[in-house]
């Protein structure tokens, strides 16, 4: 019964409406402009502040970095990465088990000099690593040539891609593709060059780099890992390669490859059967899918590589893992600035819409002051006359959203067509829109309604 | 059977500090199938009264039994049901909704009735009456394509659209030249006469009393003449 008589209302409303179009359309204007307003502005916003993201990730904002974990003696820690945990395989891992993580590197680092002709170079990074790596830089567009490939992984090929400031200081202006440089008497041609990067946030240029296969840097230039790579030290990987051939000959995949640890005794084997383990990277570079994602992500690299090492619930990590804790504040604090900044213009332009619905409804409800009287001498009782101009105003504020999200789509398009801004559609834009326009209906059309209902039928039917 | 008994009705307005007695103890009876008109000269207390009687108003003190209905407590909300069952209003101004057809205008007061009627059976019903107020053709005309007594003729099928057991009509032939101030007001007797509804004319012009078969006269807030207790045979 109620429900029927409430549909009876609303249809009465929507009569109403149809009697006067022209008013109907006027009233639905402030919300159309209103709602199209929102709709651009969190468009333009959304895709001007999914930019600015891109542009603070590919700084890096989304990087974590996996290194191994600490040894320590007698008390005495000797900092990140003094020991040996993390392998290639670990890397293959979290890129296929962790969701949340977008790509993979995995790095070897190595510091010497790099000789062409009769200039040489120290650069300030020397990484073996994945064409993954520029992914996870977000540094996907070469200067020239072309990264090298997985194949060159697995064949160790002599190949590397080089940074601008390194192009700079070692050929001089001239083009180094095809060019060979010598890192440690090894041979590298040269097959790619880097688009200039600049300086990172700490001040260290990104551009003083050589990229290589991490095989190649690993077998055939450090020997060994990062912490003794360098020329001074190459007689003691010697030394450890020189002993590990003879025991364990099973480890050795690639030519030159030195054993990771010192061999136990039969007893030490038998009271703690450890897996071998082939070969390790210096550290693990990766990438989150986003910056909301990092905290995430970390669960999940932390879950997979705890598996993977086999440590028991309860033991440290055997590696612990950076993020970027600076730049991705930066980046949450922008995008909410922008977020919040795009809200209040929406609500002010919203509160607008419904303040004009209101005027237009009261000068309604004078103008209607006879019907109103008439349809309570025929029966209406007060709250059918609030339901039906409640009614009135929240179909109006419906349609008129509906054109908005419509027209302000369009615009938007238009903008981007036009303008080259970037622009994206915000499902939340559209829904709260939507469920504000509503609102602004029932809050702005109530005093009027309310003011309807409460006339005498009497003074209202007497009104001229 | 009386559809109407009004027992020592008073009605006085308050205007500041100062109470302005309206209606000073009317006593009235008036039985089914009356045609009844309400004379007096203005601010007699005729409008008042008829206010009272259509419950758009309460009454100061005193009685008002519609129809066996004890009327005079009730709530607004209450008075709005007994106004959409019981009675039927026509206006000195027709007060048709404007762009609206005749048709939806009748249909008006069933959009309030709380018994269950299908469009199709609304629209059946109105579209009878509006045969029945002989207007068959212009049932999907506009006010504003209708003359005076036409509009007239399309308000009283509206207030005769849920079946009242009575019928106000408040000055109904203001607005309208001589002859179709006749033509509505035969309609009135035509009605009274074949339906047997109730009608109360409520007017200041003599002529148009004259169509009734009793005249109550009202003057300064007390009838005059036509009065019949409840109980007196009429």
């Amino acid at each position: 019964m109620i429900p029927f008589r409430i549909l009876r209302t609303i249809r009465t409303a929507l009569k109403a409406l149809r009697r006067n179009p022209m008013r109907a359309a006027l009233t639905a204007l402030g919300i159309i402009i209103g709602v199209a307003a929102v709709i651009i502005m969190m468009e333009i916003g959304k895709g001007s502040s999914a930019a600015i993201q891109r542009t603070i990730a590919s700084m890096g904002a989304n990087n974590l970095l996996i290194q191994p974990g600490t040894a320590a003696s007698g008390g005495v820690s000797f900092g990140s990465g003094s020991v040996m945990t993390l392998t290639p395989d670990d890397a293959e891992a979290v890129r296929r088990e962790c969701p949340a993580v977008r790509a993979v590197a995995p790095m070897v680092r190595a510091r010497t000099q790099v000789i062409y002709g009769n200039r040489n170079w120290v650069p300030f990074f020397i990484f073996g690593t994945t064409p993954d790596y520029l992914e996870v830089r977000e540094w996907t567009s070469l200067a020239a040539g072309e990264m090298f490939t997985d194949s060159d992984i697995r064949n160790a090929s002599k190949v590397c891609v080089l940074g601008q400031t390194l192009v700079r200081e070692l050929f001089a202006g001239a083009s180094p593709m095809g060019k060979e440089v010598r890192v440690q008497n090894v041979s590298f041609r040269v097959i790619g060059v880097l688009t200039m990067k600049g300086a990172n946030m700490m001040g260290m240029d990104q551009d003083d780099i050589l990229l290589a296969p991490w095989t190649t840097v690993k077998y055939r230039v450090t020997g060994t890992s990062a912490q003794t790579a360098n020329q001074s030290t190459s007689s003691a990987s010697g030394q450890s390669s020189g002993v590990s051939q003879s025991v364990n000959s099973l480890s050795k995949l690639y030519p030159g490859q030195p054993s990771l640890y010192p061999v136990p005794s039969a007893s030490q084997q038998a009271n703690t059967p450890l897996p071998v383990r082939f070969t390790n990277v210096d550290q693990i570079l990766t990438a989150a899918r986003s910056g909301a994602e990092i905290p995430l992500a970390l669960r999940q690299i932390t879950q997979v590589l705890r598996e993977r090492h086999r440590l028991r619930p309860g033991e440290p990590d055997d590696f612990n893992i950076r993020d970027m804790t600076e730049m991705s504040t930066t980046m949450s604090s922008a995008s909410k600035l922008m977020a919040n900044l795009l809200l209040s213009v929406a609500l002010i332009s919203l509160v607008v819409g419904g303040v004009g619905i209101m005027n237009i409804m009261l000068v309604s409800v004078t103008e209607r002051t006879r019907e109103i009287g008439l349809r309570m001498a025929v029966g209406a009782r007060g709250r059918d006359i609030l339901r039906q101009f409640l009614i009135e105003a929240v179909v109006m504020c419906l349609a008129g959203g509906a054109i908005g999200i419509v027209l302000g789509q369009g615009v938007s398009k238009l903008i981007t067509f036009l303008l080259r801004w970037p622009t994206e559609t915000s499902i939340a834009a559209i829904v709260s829109s939507v469920v504000v326009s509503a609102g602004v209906g029932i809050i702005f059309g109530f005093y009027p309604a309310w003011k309807a209902a409460r006339l005498d039928p009497i003074e209202a039917l007497r009104y001229e | 059977m009386n559809v109407i008994e009004l027992h020592n009705i008073c009605k006085t307005y308050h205007v500041g500090e100062l109470d302005v007695p309206v209606l000073k103890g009317i006593t009235l009876a008036v039985g089914r199938g009356e045609l009844v008109a309400l004379t007096g000269a203005s601010g007699s207390g005729k409008s008042t009264l008829m206010n009272i009687l259509g419950c758009l108003d309460r009454p100061s003190s005193g009685r008002y039994v519609l129809d066996g209905q004890d009327i005079s407590g009730l709530s607004a909300d209450d008075r709005a049901h007994v106004r959409n069952n019981k009675i039927g209003f026509v206006f000195q101004n027709f007060n048709l909704l404007p762009r609206t057809s005749a048709l939806e205008n009748v249909i008006l007061p069933l959009t309030y009735a709380a018994e269950h009627l299908t469009d199709h059976q609304a629209t059946g019903r109105a579209l009878q009456l509006i045969e029945r107020v002989g207007l068959a053709d212009r049932a999907h005309h506009e006010p504003s394509q209708l003359s005076g007594g036409q509009q007239q003729r399309v308000a009283i099928a509206r207030a005769l659209v849920n079946r009242p057991s009575i019928l106000f009509a408040d000055e109904p032939t203001g607005n309208l030249d001589s002859r179709t101030s006749r033509e509505v007001l035969s309609m009135f007797e035509q009605l009274n006469r074949e339906e047997g509804i109730t009608i109360i004319l409520v007017t200041h012009d003599q002529e148009v009393a004259r169509h009734a078969r009793r005249a109550i006269h009202i003057s300064d807030g007390v009838i005059v003449d036509g009065q019949f207790g409840p109980g007196a045979a009429p």
